[in-house]
């Protein structure tokens, strides 16, 4: 890295400790936990009331929990490519951001799994999962990939975390008690013998290899829960492979937006560069590009054919209810960041930082638009019902549910940041001192 | 007709048990003595005693049993043996009257505005007839809900039917998605139950009390053909639409007529919902020919609702 060859340990190490929460950071702290106190009750009165104060009804059994699930589920395999796929290819330049992605799977992946709790009917026979589960529904598929993603992607944390424990054991001053009792507890055992480096990235690499696999796989098992159903929009062979190109794009997306945060709010310009940015644009108009092309492959086949069953359904989309919407996703969340960041100039962090947010934003629609419609198109017309029933907006419950979800997830990640170093100190300064022994 | 026409061992067992608890004691019919008077009949019945002795009682003094027993969960889940249940409904004689939706609503207690049993106005095509269908849960031979549930809550048993054991759905919903035929529907709120119903063990053959926060559907009325009666949307059409049996008996009666239940699909070209999906549905239909009524008959009984929508068709 270029611009970091004049850094000396002592500045990189000072630089990248975690850092107290400025001014700014208490209000977003405190706006995200306002939040999470505002689902807590809705949450309290969906126990207390039932699921009947969702806007949710018989013909659309799904909302927006199960689109969120759903984006929560794509968001976190972002983990999986930018620790696994990147390391196992050699990509050097992706190190700063290791730690960035992993933290968005770890926590993406638990709100998934609360929020899937949520959805449930009756949360308190959860166990009953496991007491009485079946291996042939894809309920179940999903809750062991799940279980094992998150386990892997805990470890995929903590073992690149051992030495920056050190590190931070080392420098006891920049925090206070509690906190070096847990550094302590979590890495008192590391002593960075060459010993353990050894056994720690022999670790890190089989992890990596295994990790690949089991993202494949949560994500496919999650389009699985709509591909092994008959309706029109979901019955596609087409599923596992659209949904995991777009989990990919999502999740680089949101990388970009974290990237944008850590490089401008956290005073990071000398880790997180420009080189960083031109390189994640690229990769971005890539996976858009993959997106775009499952998009077509899952609309414009069957609107060519125009079966009887999916002809409301497609036509919906295109030009009816939902048309905006679906036009929103796909050229805010796809065609849009592929022209930009075809250009140099696209790829400066402000640009991509509002690429990245357009991903983002664009991606949870498309989710939306992926559950929704196709439930409010059932193969016999909807009959002997309330009017309520034949459309779906959610309840006041359900947004703060939902948006509670993610300024939860958004607190996991700021409490991360705020107790360990979001740039591995370790990896960055070995990474320096190979690049200056190569110089000379 | 009586689709069980002969006494099952159930009753069998339940009322000799019954005449045997109050005959405990005695060895000789002439020492009963009954806690209330009652008038002989003279109709004499031939019981076995608690001691194994074969006794001869008036028929008055079998106390008739208002409610079987409960049949346990796991013989719930089991089924009865040697059956094969299958509906079979005649789209000639529908005029979308609705009296199987209302007696089906109030014996199984569902939350007003939904329904186990629908009745959709059908126009296949623009030049088509129209028909009225009534349909409700098609107990799949391979059912697709059966497939998705997690924890084994919703079960194919042996004689054909599909059931829910709502003590044990965790709402997921993912039957209801994976449903081609809409025929699931979701206890969003819950509602007010008569404490009498509340207070009893739920049952996943008669689907009571219902639970909120799961699945419930269609059930074919297990607990009515137990009690020898047929279901309840069978009893309440004027019209016999729906006929109701055991196809391994080959009979399907809708109370007023019998059927045999291959001959009638053979005579009338018989045919099931959505072959193409591989569900291979228990209710058959009868297409809508040489109807009893013309379809505009059962237009008053649309809601307003239903009607501005059918419009859109």
């Amino acid at each position: 890295m270029k611009n970091s060859t004049q850094l000396t340990e002592e500045q990189i190490t000072k630089d990248l400790l975690p850092q107290k929460f400025g001014k700014f950071g208490m209000i977003w702290v405190g706006v995200l936990v306002t939040i999470c106190l505002v689902g807590l009750y809705a949450y309290y009165r969906q126990i207390r009331y039932g699921l009947g104060v969702t806007a949710m009804r018989d013909y659309v059994s799904w909302g927006i929990y199960i689109s969120n699930f759903v984006f929560f589920v794509a968001i976190s395999l972002v983990g999986s490519l930018i620790t696994a796929i990147f390391r196992l290819s050699n990509v050097k330049w992706s190190t700063p951001l290791t730690r960035i992605a992993e933290i968005i799977a770890v926590s993406a992946i638990v709100f998934a799994s609360i929020i899937i709790i949520v959805d449930m009917g009756r949360p308190e026979r959860f166990t009953n999962l496991f007491v009485y589960g079946r291996l042939q529904s894809p309920i179940m598929w999903d809750v062991i990939v799940i279980g094992t993603y998150f386990f892997i992607s805990i470890l995929l944390l903590y073992f690149p975390l051992l030495p920056d424990l050190q590190i931070l054991i080392k420098n006891k001053d920049n925090s206070g008690k509690r906190l070096n009792w847990l550094y302590r507890f979590q890495g008192s055992f590391w002593k960075g013998t060459p010993e353990q480096h050894k056994i720690c990235n022999k670790a890190i690499n089989t992890l990596s290899i295994l990790i690949i696999p089991v993202a494949f796989t949560i994500h496919t098992v999650t389009s699985w829960l709509f591909a092994t159903t008959y309706r029109p929009g979901w019955d596609s062979t087409n599923f596992g492979a659209y949904f995991i190109s777009g989990a990919f794009l999502v999740g680089s997306g949101g990388v970009i937006v974290a990237m944008y945060i850590f490089h401008k709010f956290y005073h990071l310009e000398k880790y997180i560069t420009e080189l960083h940015f031109d390189r994640m644009g690229r990769i971005v108009v890539m996976l858009s590009f993959l997106y775009l092309y499952f998009n077509v492959n899952e609309y414009l086949v069957p609107a060519f054919k125009m079966k009887k069953s999916e002809e409301l359904h497609l036509k919906e989309l295109f030009t009816g209810d939902f048309s905006t919407m679906f036009w929103f996703a796909i050229i805010v969340g796809m065609l849009i960041p592929i022209i930009t960041l075809l250009f140099k100039k696209g790829r400066k962090p402000l640009p991509m930082f509002i690429i990245g947010c357009m991903i983002v934003v664009g991606a949870w629609f498309k989710r939306y638009l992926i559950v929704t419609p196709t439930l409010l198109h059932p193969f016999l017309p909807m009959q002997d019902i309330p009017a309520n029933f034949r459309q779906y907006f959610p309840t006041w419950e359900e947004w703060a549910i939902t948006s509670a979800s993610l300024a939860g997830a958004l607190l996991v990640i700021t409490f991360f940041v705020r107790i360990y170093p979001i740039i591995p100190i370790y990896e960055t300064i070995t990474e320096q001192l190979e690049s200056e022994n190569h110089d000379a | 007709m009586k689709v069980n026409n002969k006494t099952s061992r159930r009753d069998f067992l339940a009322s000799s048990l019954l005449a045997g608890a109050a005959l405990a004691g005695c060895s000789k019919p002439h020492d009963f003595v009954p806690e209330q008077a009652v008038a002989l009949t003279g109709e004499k019945v031939k019981l076995l005693s608690v001691d194994g002795e074969v006794i001869e009682i008036d028929k008055a003094y079998l106390k008739p049993v208002p409610n079987m027993p409960t049949v346990t969960n796991e013989e719930e889940r089991r089924g009865i043996p040697g059956k094969k249940f299958v509906m079979v409904i005649d789209l000639s004689r529908c005029k979308n009257l609705k009296k199987c939706q209302s007696a089906c609503d109030k014996a199984h207690m569902i939350n007003p505005g939904q329904n186990w049993l629908k009745i959709y106005p059908m126009q296949d095509a623009e030049h088509t007839a129209p028909y009225w269908q009534p349909t409700n849960c098609m107990h799949c031979d391979e059912p697709p809900c059966v497939k998705v549930c997690p924890v084994d809550a919703t079960f194919k048993r042996q004689d054909g039917i599909v059931l829910i054991d709502n003590e044990r759905c965790i709402g997921c919903r993912f039957c209801m998605a994976a449903c081609p035929y809409s025929s699931r529907i979701f206890n969003w709120s819950g509602q007010d139950i008569p404490a009498d119903v509340a207070s009893k063990p739920y049952s996943c053959e008669t689907s009571l009390p219902p639970k909120m926060g799961t699945v419930s559907k269609c059930d074919f009325c297990p607990d009515m053909y137990r009690k020898g009666e047929l279901p309840h949307c069978v009893q309440a059409c004027p019209n016999g639409v729906f006929m109701y049996g055991d196809m391994n008996t080959d009979i399907v009666s809708n109370g007023a007529e019998t059927f045999r239940f291959s001959e009638l699909i053979k005579e009338k070209a018989g045919y099931r919902l959505m072959e193409d999906m591989g569900t291979k549905p228990s209710v058959y239909y009868l297409p809508p020919v040489n109807r009893n009524f013309p379809f505009e008959n059962g237009l008053e009984n649309q809601t307003a609702d239903d009607k501005q929508n059918d419009h859109k068709m």
